[in-house]
């Protein structure tokens, strides 16, 4: 396929983008706001950010049907929240509370909910890989016409599960499309530092696999890129890989100060910033300046208590911990904290 | 609320009141040290369990009592009023409460089973050097269970293990009169009388006099020794420390002393000569696996064989760290009994003493000791020519039912080799 | 052979191998579900690299009996994946050697899914895989890596020892909707036992007593609990009851059943086919440090394997294995150790 072009032929939709700029501004807004709480010793662990990524997730995400299943890496908050689930719950999940979307097991890496069909972010690089290419499976055998999305970074193009995912998906002609979204840094490493093919796209050609590459910083071209890829995917001509570029406005996590970036990158990434460019096109397509601090509002307000809500969420009960080791049932299942002994009986006498 | 003689070594029976730390009408809270204890091996504070006052003594300091017996009384809160008033909020303000509180310091059946085997042929139970009985966890629970006094028994298990075979032979017991009474006499050394006139002065023995008396007793008589002496080069040896000194000196770090090259000098043979490092057992030879080199410790209280663990693995000054520590404890009687059990040979040194050499009673169930006299001046041939030089002479006694005459003396001139040439041993 | 004596006497028995059960069982469950699917390397065209799905291929067709290429970590990584969106895929990995490549995927997401996900999402997926030394495969080969297995919450663990156990215990691990990991045995393919007609699934989780006794316990699992077996007999022939506890499953462990018949005997030896430190003989070793201690007339014996890579040349190979007579030698030590020997 082609390689996709930033601002496609069609006019854009006012209207369209205003809607796309509310979507992108809500991840903004939520990833601004998790930095914060993080920083508070609010929210544990690792916690990665879409900061930068905006107009890809609110993309991807638009190409997509609610019935379509979505696999993502770590870096997961955005996909949740426009996959639909309650930004109170999602925060509540950063926060470890009993309302999160994973009932406070997974964490910021591991936002997972059967309702919106995110089935998991997750924390292995690539590790949804071969599990989303077994969803496919399950799609084929069961004969829907639902997709799998399967969304990675460019690291995880360099694991030997990408290759074993992708040449079974492409052999089994699964209905799957694997998005990476490339923003140019495998934690401090460049994609040219770690890709022999730094094209990436490109290696959809080893599986005789349809790929093709978009702006990740242009919301519509990555909608229309992504739905040409479902379409193509749902109509049984196999997979397809989908590559993104995009730009990482902060470090690789929260707690990452990117000292290894030099100014002048970190200035380019900042000049692209696709929530600022959608602001400044809004404007000079006569969208006000009320409406657009209106969104903002509007925005503010749903992450505002995004945080009540997760600050107000119980935790989880210490009664609760051995409820989901297994999902049967069974005996003999050691149900023990630290320091119980193993036979009681034995330790009381 | 009575405090009782608590267990605080292994093998203890009674302990000896050495001091209290609070006076009659004292306010004494839960985890301060009330009492010091003198038990076989150690004197070891105590502390009180619970905030109280303390409204009694019953053993006056010296006096002596067996574990679990009553030693005092003390009145915790919530105990009727007896004494005279306490002070004015005694109550309040209190150090908190130590979680152990409620543990009771011993049970009569658990010291009933550290009491020692009457002279045994197999390896006893209760170990020649008095350490804990061994015995299976079945048979204990059983021993416990029916009231048998495990040291009345002899184990037929590996290394004189306490099997319930052991126990199934032997009879019942019986249901009202406590054994241990009978099995008391029986540790007891074999006392001639001795004739006391007024010119003499009586003084009981300590527990720890008692055991001394008791296990070398035992070993005279069960061990028979034989003695193997070797006059050694101390030149390169004196020459080594004082080069090593120097430089420890200058780097402010501690220095050694030539008993320490000794006692890595000793750990390297045995290690080269494992047939040294060994228990006779009754119908089997235990080979121990690691060098632990027991030194004998002159206190006023009298003979401690505290124990350098693993000695063939530490190196030359960290043997003279742990030397001088576990000789400062000894003297100060802070040794714990772990620190006191487990040796696999005997050092003995009384060169300080100006001793040229001496012949020293085995510590059981070790198969060897050695005793080690002064570095003395002499005149000596070298190279031809007579010169000053320094001699020193150790003697090995070796259990001859583990060890023969030319092992014992293959050892000795393994050992004298390192003495000789103290840097083998230090590499 | 003594047959297992917690195994309910079923209806009727048919003798068969060790291999047919699994087959046949297998076979059933296919026509009883049409969710249950077969993936793996060979285990269509090829009919299985040790002939357990031969003929299915041709009955099933290629949608329920699926040839993979080489790919382990990703093959079973789909089928977890699968087994997420409702099927229940029975995956052959064709030795648990090659279950290494596999890792990630069992251990960081099949054994995690349900938990790290707050109960969310079921995988309800079956790794066959064979382990077992002593067919001069050499030192890749020939690994029991069960243990990593075992030692992960989240994943369960089943290892039978006998054709009927291979049926009952694939059954409920087919019907589980956890990941279970089900692990053959070389060497046990072609041994025979009576097996029950009816299709009851041998609960996950329950030892066996597989011979009952009194003087000491033995402990196995898979091929070693068979062995346990065989040192058993010979032991009586020297006049010694030895009890045999069939672990069956090794995560969850039952070490009730184990410390319970070790309270009866006061000793026992634990069998295991892979290396000794950190085994599952010492996790077991453990367990009846915990539940018997008082009853305990010898220290807990182990008999494992050497601890090398196993050599290719038989008379090393052989050395390195625990064999009947390893089990027979431990077993008199610690009943002459107790004064029973």
């Amino acid at each position: 396929m082609a390689r996709r072009k930033s601002g496609a032929s069609d006019k854009p939709d006012v209207e369209q983008l205003t809607e796309f700029y509310r979507r992108m501004l809500l991840v903004r807004r939520f990833e601004e706001r998790t930095a914060r709480a993080y920083t508070e010793a609010k929210i544990g662990g690792y916690c990665h950010l879409n900061l930068g990524e905006e107009a890809t997730v609110v993309g991807l995400m638009d190409g997509i049907e609610a019935r379509d299943y979505l696999f993502v890496s770590y870096r997961d908050h955005g996909y949740a929240l426009l996959r639909g689930m309650d930004p109170g719950r999602v925060m509540a999940e950063l926060y470890g509370r009993s309302d999160g979307v994973s009932r406070g097991w997974g964490g910021s890496m591991h936002l997972f909910d059967v309702e919106t069909r995110q089935l998991g972010g997750y924390g292995i690089v690539g590790g949804q890989l071969p599990l989303a290419t077994g969803a496919a499976l399950a799609l084929q055998y069961k004969e829907t016409d639902e997709i799998v999305l399967c969304q990675l970074g460019d690291g995880a193009t360099n694991i030997g599960a990408f290759h074993e995912a992708l040449n079974i998906a492409a052999l089994w002609q699964l209905p799957i499309v694997f998005a990476v979204v490339n923003n140019a840094l495998g934690m401090g490493t460049t994609v040219e530092m770690s890709s022999a093919e730094p094209e990436l796209y490109k290696r959809g050609a080893a599986y005789r696999m349809a790929s093709a590459r978009v702006d990740g910083n242009d919301v519509t071209a990555v909608r229309d890129a992504m739905r040409e890829a479902a379409a193509h995917a749902r109509s049984g001509k196999g997979p397809f890989l989908l590559e993104a570029t995009v730009g990482r406005l902060r470090g690789h996590s929260v707690v990452d100060p990117a000292a290894y970036r030099s100014a002048e990158e970190v200035a380019a990434v900042r000049k692209a910033d696709p929530v600022l460019a959608l602001h400044a096109q809004l404007q000079a397509a006569g969208v006000g300046d009320e409406s657009l601090a209106a969104i903002e509002q509007d925005v503010t307000t749903v992450v505002t208590k995004a945080v009540e809500f997760a600050e107000s969420s119980p935790k989880p009960e210490v009664g609760t911990l051995f409820d989901y080791t297994y999902a049967s049932p069974v005996p003999n299942d050691t149900r023990r904290r630290p320091a119980e002994p193993l036979f009681p009986e034995v330790v009381a006498k | 609320m009575d405090i009782l003689m608590p267990r605080l070594s292994d093998t203890m029976e009674e302990g000896v009141v050495a001091s209290w730390h609070a006076k009659v009408g004292d306010e004494v809270h839960a985890g301060e040290i009330l009492v010091e204890i003198e038990t076989d091996k150690a004197l070891m504070e105590h502390e009180s369990y619970q905030d109280g006052v303390l409204t009694e003594i019953l053993v006056p300091e010296g006096g002596s009592a067996d574990i679990g017996a009553p030693i005092g009384r003390m009145r915790v809160a919530g105990e009727p009023e007896q004494a005279a008033a306490t002070p004015a909020g005694a109550a309040e303000g209190s150090a908190p409460a130590q979680p152990a509180a409620a543990t009771t310091p011993s049970t009569p059946d658990t010291a009933a089973a550290s009491a020692a085997t009457p002279a045994p042929v197999a390896e006893p139970a209760a170990g020649a050097d008095g350490a804990r009985v061994r015995a299976t966890p079945l048979v204990r629970r059983l021993a416990r269970e029916s009231g048998v006094d495990l040291g009345t028994l002899t184990g037929s298990g590996p290394g004189g293990r306490i099997i319930r075979a052991d126990l199934d032979r032997a009879a019942p017991a019986p249901a009202a009169a406590p054994a241990p009474a009978a099995a008391v006499p029986a540790e007891q050394p074999a006392a001639v009388a001795v004739p006391v006139t007024e010119d003499d002065e009586v003084t009981p023995l300590g527990s720890m006099r008692r055991t001394i008396a008791r296990r070398l007793t035992e070993s005279a008589r069960d061990t028979p020794h034989f003695y193997l002496t070797r006059t050694v080069d101390a030149g390169p040896m004196s020459e080594l420390r004082a080069q090593l000194n120097a430089k420890l000196v200058a780097a402010e770090r501690p220095k050694v002393s030539l008993n320490d090259i000794v006692l890595r000098a000793v750990a390297v043979a045995l290690r080269q000569h494992p047939e040294m490092n060994s228990s006779f057992a009754g119908d089997q030879l235990v080979t121990h696996r690691r060098v632990h080199v027991g030194m004998a410790v002159a206190t006023p209280a009298g003979l401690v064989v505290p124990v350098l663990r693993d000695a063939d693995t530490r190196s030359l000054t960290d043997i003279a760290a742990a030397a001088r520590e576990l000789a400062g404890k000894a003297r100060d009687r802070k040794l714990r009994p772990e620190e006191m059990t487990g040796s696999t040979f005997s050092v003995s040194n009384l060169g300080m003493f100006g001793v040229d050499q001496f012949c020293a009673v085995i510590n059981p169930p070790e198969a060897g000791i050695l005793a080690v006299g002064a570095v003395r001046e002499e005149a000596g041939v070298v190279d031809g020519a007579l010169a000053v030089v320094k001699r020193m002479t150790v003697t090995l006694s070796v259990d001859h039912r583990a060890v023969d005459g030319a092992q014992g003396a293959e050892f000795l001139r393994s050992l004298a080799h390192l003495l000789e040439n103290p840097w083998l041993a230090v590499a | 052979m003594t047959a297992p004596t917690d195994v309910a006497p079923a209806a009727g028995t048919t003798t068969m191998s060790y291999r047919q059960a699994l087959h046949d069982t297998l076979r059933a469950e296919l026509l009883r579900d049409e969710n249950v699917l077969l993936m793996g390397e060979e285990i269509g065209r090829f009919e299985g690299s040790y002939k357990i799905t031969a003929g299915l291929l041709d009955e099933f067709g290629p949608k329920r009996v699926k040839d993979t290429p080489i790919a382990e970590e990703g093959f079973t990584g789909a089928a977890v994946g699968a087994a997420m969106l409702g099927l229940r895929p029975v995956v052959e990995v064709m030795t648990i050697n090659f279950s290494l490549l596999a890792l990630d995927q069992i251990i960081n997401h099949a054994a995690k899914i349900y938990g790290m996900f707050g109960g969310q999402a079921k995988v309800p997926l079956v790794i066959r895989t064979p382990g077992g030394g002593g067919q001069q495969l050499a030192a890749t080969h020939s690994q029991n890596v069960e243990l990593f297995y075992a030692f992960t919450p989240g994943l369960k663990v089943v290892a039978p020892s006998n054709p009927a156990d291979a049926k009952g215990l694939l059954l409920a691990a087919i019907r589980d909707d956890d990941p279970v990991l089900f692990l053959e045995n070389l060497a046990l393919y072609n041994t025979k036992g009576e097996v029950p007609t009816d299709d009851t699934p041998i609960e996950i989780g329950r030892a066996a007593i597989s011979r009952p006794g009194t003087d000491i316990t033995l402990i196995g699992y898979s091929r070693t609990a068979r062995m346990a077996l065989e040192a058993a007999d010979r032991l009586a022939a020297k006049g010694f009851s030895a009890e045999v506890v069939d672990l069956r499953s090794l995560r969850p462990l039952d070490r009730q059943t184990v410390v319970e018949s070790v309270r009866r005997t006061s000793c026992a030896v634990v069998v295991e086919d892979d290396w000794l430190t950190y085994g599952i003989g010492a996790e077991v070793a453990a367990s009846i440090s915990d539940g018997a201690f008082d009853w305990l007339d010898a220290p807990v014996r182990r008999v494992a394997m050497a601890e090398v890579p196993l050599p290719y040349a038989k008379s090393l190979e052989t050395a390195a294995l625990p064999a009947v007579d390893d089990i027979v030698v431990a077993a008199e030590q610690t009943l002459r150790a107790t004064g029973r020997g």
